[in-house]
């Protein structure tokens, strides 16, 4: 089967090239049998690719173990699930899912752009056959081929690295490279639209809802990746500013800037080459963060086996940002705003100034992250920087960010009037003042926190307004009942009520990081028997004593297990348990170090987060590194709102229903939603 | 004023705000990051570098970590080829932390005047150890 694998590699590889210097050569103008073949061709791709990708997943499945991959990443006793996700679990078979992913994409692309964009869809084959050939290419020539073969074949594998064997590593990276992928269309897209020279705002509407696919994907791998994070890597957090996290947080920054300035485009037609830019550059940046990822030039504990497959895609980054921006510099005159921006206090510039800010926050995260490099390369000295400057800077970016959330819905698009500035912050700004009030008067004192919780407040008190206008409106207008009305509200006009939840999703996700400001930590060595006492910054007190240690197997494991009887404040709570694991192969040796698993005891208000760090030379007294982490729940709670707004937003169908605002430009009544 | 010109003042005060705080961010929070032969030069050096805070990229020794489970203490030895020296630590050590050829760790911390560098983190990422190991049965086939 690798026999087949590798051939569909080379296949890929010559459509791929084909397809590629076909389109951007423009031969299929004038012979529309040729622009078929083109459009056509990411099917092949597609078919080929699930060809290897087969190949692969048999030789996983079979236990094929000559094959080089299979060894290094499986083993006999590993459970059936971690087998499918064994296939991008190392850098070979990453290369293959993502190009296996964009050809999927590519071929998607073709099938459901409307015919009215037909003219881009050659160019846009080009863009998607020529990531992938570049993909390939890796596989094929940097050693990094994941159908090698072994000279002999060892009787068992390596085995998965246990904090892979985890359900969040399951779905998280595949939904990260969802995300990073998906970019590639809207790339492709830009660069079609500038070849073609068709810059009016048809590209936009056919690549704006894979924008959206690609921002959902990126926000659930992400949060996936926290979850993960959290629970396998034992430090007490999910987040920890390093540069493989950063590398996945600069695409998603700029694309939700994309995100929000291509509806001034689309409205006022403004904004049309930062908006080629964003595209351009959303892209670049997770060409880049594979870079990071997989070259090992900056330090990072996530990195991938480091190997000269960066310097690969280092090379391919460079080719790419000198011909896109070439390319968009050739076209710069034919991308002359339609309107320039009428007043400061206008929907327009609260975008703009969302959009520096984004782009801001995008910037100083990819200084960070490459301030090593920087200033080894500047000054001789390799100075680094961590978590403490990403919060230094980015804590009141995101404030001014999250208080520009709560204002751009409520200003009017061209000009905002005194009048309609009143009528619309009222509501928002008392709940604010409330919040503010509230919190303070329960005891809080941190300044950031009390700020950021207002302005939380203030954005919730916006999208609660705006669905409450909406529903009356519409109870008016058309006499229906409270729940039929918001069910229309939200259904017709999907993509601004889509947005708002997804407002309020970020607002949930900022309640969650004031509460990482409040985390605290301590440790503690406990005979059998023994309990302590454990504050809580809610002022509840947890009792935690230590029941003992039990031995147990399991499938492809040996545990010990530490178990912890939990109260708060007297009450029961239930059995806390973490483990050491010792994972083996079929044959009973040891794969890998022994691994940790946190025990996790939470809620809605705080988590209590136990590592068990180990015994003493063999007798029972265990040492326990304990955390109470507030809030954290809100995370997965605020991921769940983000996916729920995302979807609705792309939902199909629905897209042409802004005209209402369209018509009344500078709405000072409530404008009826359709 | 027109509005364009308004909003180019406002940008560009979002923009040196921006990079305001990224330049004394760098400049409070930025560490050294260094080898341990580039760490001994400079307390060599300058023996006020012993009290400063920094990052040291370093192999664990092998066979030189001493754990304590009842202080959660950790004690072991790195090396960059050249240069090296012990390390103690309080505190969790990733699972990736081993005894193992080429473990690869991050220490953050001072080095003391007594030698010895007191970590207040330590990170740890399992080097290139299967690649080495697939090498080795490439090679002995």
């Amino acid at each position: 089967m690798t026999f087949l694998g590798e051939f569909a590699l080379w296949a890929a590889f010559l459509v791929g090239i084909w397809t590629a210097v076909t389109a951007f050569s423009g031969r299929w103008r004038d012979r529309p049998a040729v622009a078929l073949a083109v459009r056509r061709a990411p099917i092949a791709l597609t078919i080929v690719l699930w060809a290897a990708a087969i190949a692969l997943w048999q030789g996983l499945f079979t236990h094929d173990f000559n094959i080089e991959y299979v060894y290094a990443y499986t083993s006999r006793n590993l459970p059936t699930y971690f087998l499918i996700s064994a296939f991008w679990a190392g850098q070979k078979g990453s290369l293959l899912f993502w190009a296996l992913v964009l050809s999927m994409f590519g071929a998607l692309v073709q099938a459901m752009t409307s015919r009215r964009h037909e003219e881009l869809l050659p160019y846009v084959a080009g863009v998607t056959s020529g990531v992938i050939v570049f993909f390939v290419a890796v596989m094929l020539f940097s050693g990094s081929n994941p159908f090698e073969r072994l000279p002999f074949t060892p009787p068992d594998g390596r085995g998965l690295n246990p904090q892979l064997q985890h359900p969040g590593m399951v779905f998280h990276p595949p939904l990260l490279y969802l995300g990073y992928i998906s970019l590639t269309i809207p790339f492709a897209f830009a660069v079609a639209a500038l070849l073609a020279r068709r810059l009016e705002s048809g590209w936009i509407q056919a690549m704006r809802k894979w924008a959206l696919l690609s921002w959902t994907f990126l926000s659930v791998g992400i949060t996936l990746g926290m979850w993960w994070a959290y629970l396998e890597l034992g430090w007490g957090g999910y987040w920890a500013w390093d540069p493989v996290e950063n590398a996945s947080l600069l695409p998603w920054l700029v694309n939700t800037a994309f995100l929000h300035s291509v509806m001034i485009q689309e409205k006022r037609g403004m904004l049309k080459r930062w908006n080629m830019g964003l595209v351009i550059g959303a892209f670049l940046l997770s060409i880049f963060g594979t870079f990071i990822t997989r070259s090992g030039v900056i330090a990072s504990v996530h990195s991938f086996t480091q190997s000269g497959v960066g310097y690969f895609f280092l090379g391919f980054l460079v080719v790419l940002a000198v011909l896109s921006f070439t390319l968009l510099y050739t076209r710069w005159p034919e991308l002359e705003p339609d309107a320039q921006l009428e007043a400061l206090v206008s929907r327009e510039s609260a975008f703009l100034f969302n959009n520096l800010l984004l782009v801001g926050i995008a910037f100083s995260v990819l200084w960070g992250t490459l301030f090593p490099i920087l200033s080894e390369a500047v000054r001789g000295t390799k100075i680094t920087v961590g978590p403490p400057f990403f919060n230094r800077v980015n804590v009141p970016l995101g404030i001014l960010l999250l208080a520009l959330t709560g204002i751009g819905p409520l200003i009017a698009w061209r000009k905002a009037s005194i009048a309609n500035v009143r009528r619309q912050f009222v509501v928002p700004a008392i709940t604010a003042l409330v919040t503010l009030g509230a919190l303070f008067g329960a005891g809080l004192r941190n300044g950031y926190s009390l700020i950021a919780l207002s302005m939380a407040a203030f954005v919730l008190g916006t999208v609660a307004q705006e669905f409450w206008r909406g529903v009356r409106a519409r109870g008016r207008l058309y006499g229906e009942s409270v729940p039929v009305a918001l069910g229309q509200l939200v259904g017709r006009n999907r993509r601004r009520y889509g947005g708002y939840i997804v407002h309020v999703g970020i607002v949930v996700y900022f309640v969650a990081f004031v509460g990482a400001a409040f985390r605290t930590t301590q440790q503690v060595t406990l005979r059998p028997g023994e309990s302590v006492a454990v504050k809580s910054p809610f002022g509840s007190t947890y009792n935690l004593s230590f029941l003992g240690v039990s031995q147990y197997q399991a499938l492809n494991r040996v545990a010990s297990a530490a178990s912890l009887d939990v109260t708060r404040d007297g009450k029961k709570l239930g059995v806390i348990k973490s483990e050491k694991r010792q994972y083996m192969d079929s044959f009973g040796r040891p794969t890998f170090q022994p691994s940790t698993e946190v025990g996790l005891l939470g809620g809605v208000r705080e988590d209590l987060y136990v590592v068990y760090a180990g015994s003493v030379d063999g007798s029972e007294r265990s040492s326990f590194t304990v955390h109470v982490n507030p809030l954290v729940w809100w995370i997965w709670f605020g991921g769940l709102i983000l996916v729920v707004g995302g979807l609705i937003t792309m939902w199909p169908g629905g897209w042409q229903a802004a005209p209402v605002t369209r018509l009344a430009p500078a709405r000072e009544s409530v404008e009826v939603p359709a | 004023m027109k509005a364009g010109t308004k909003f180019a003042l406002g940008a560009a005060v979002i923009v040196a705000g921006v990079a305001l705080l990224i330049a004394t961010g760098v400049k409070q929070t930025g560490v050294y990051f260094l080898t341990p032969t580039e760490l001994l030069q400079r307390t060599d050096k300058d023996p006020t570098f012993h009290e400063v805070g920094l990052k040291v990229g370093a192999k664990v020794v092998p066979g030189s970590i001493r754990r304590d489970a009842s202080t959660q203490t950790v004690d072991f030895k790195v090396s960059d080829g050249s240069s090296q020296f012990p390390v103690t630590y309080t505190g969790l050590v990733p699972d990736t932390f081993t005894d193992a050829n080429d473990i690869e760790v991050i220490l953050e911390g001072k080095l003391g005047r007594d030698g010895v560098f007191h970590a207040t983190e330590v990170l740890a990422k399992c080097g290139s150890r299967y690649d080495a190991e697939i090498q080795k049965i490439k090679k002995t086939a």
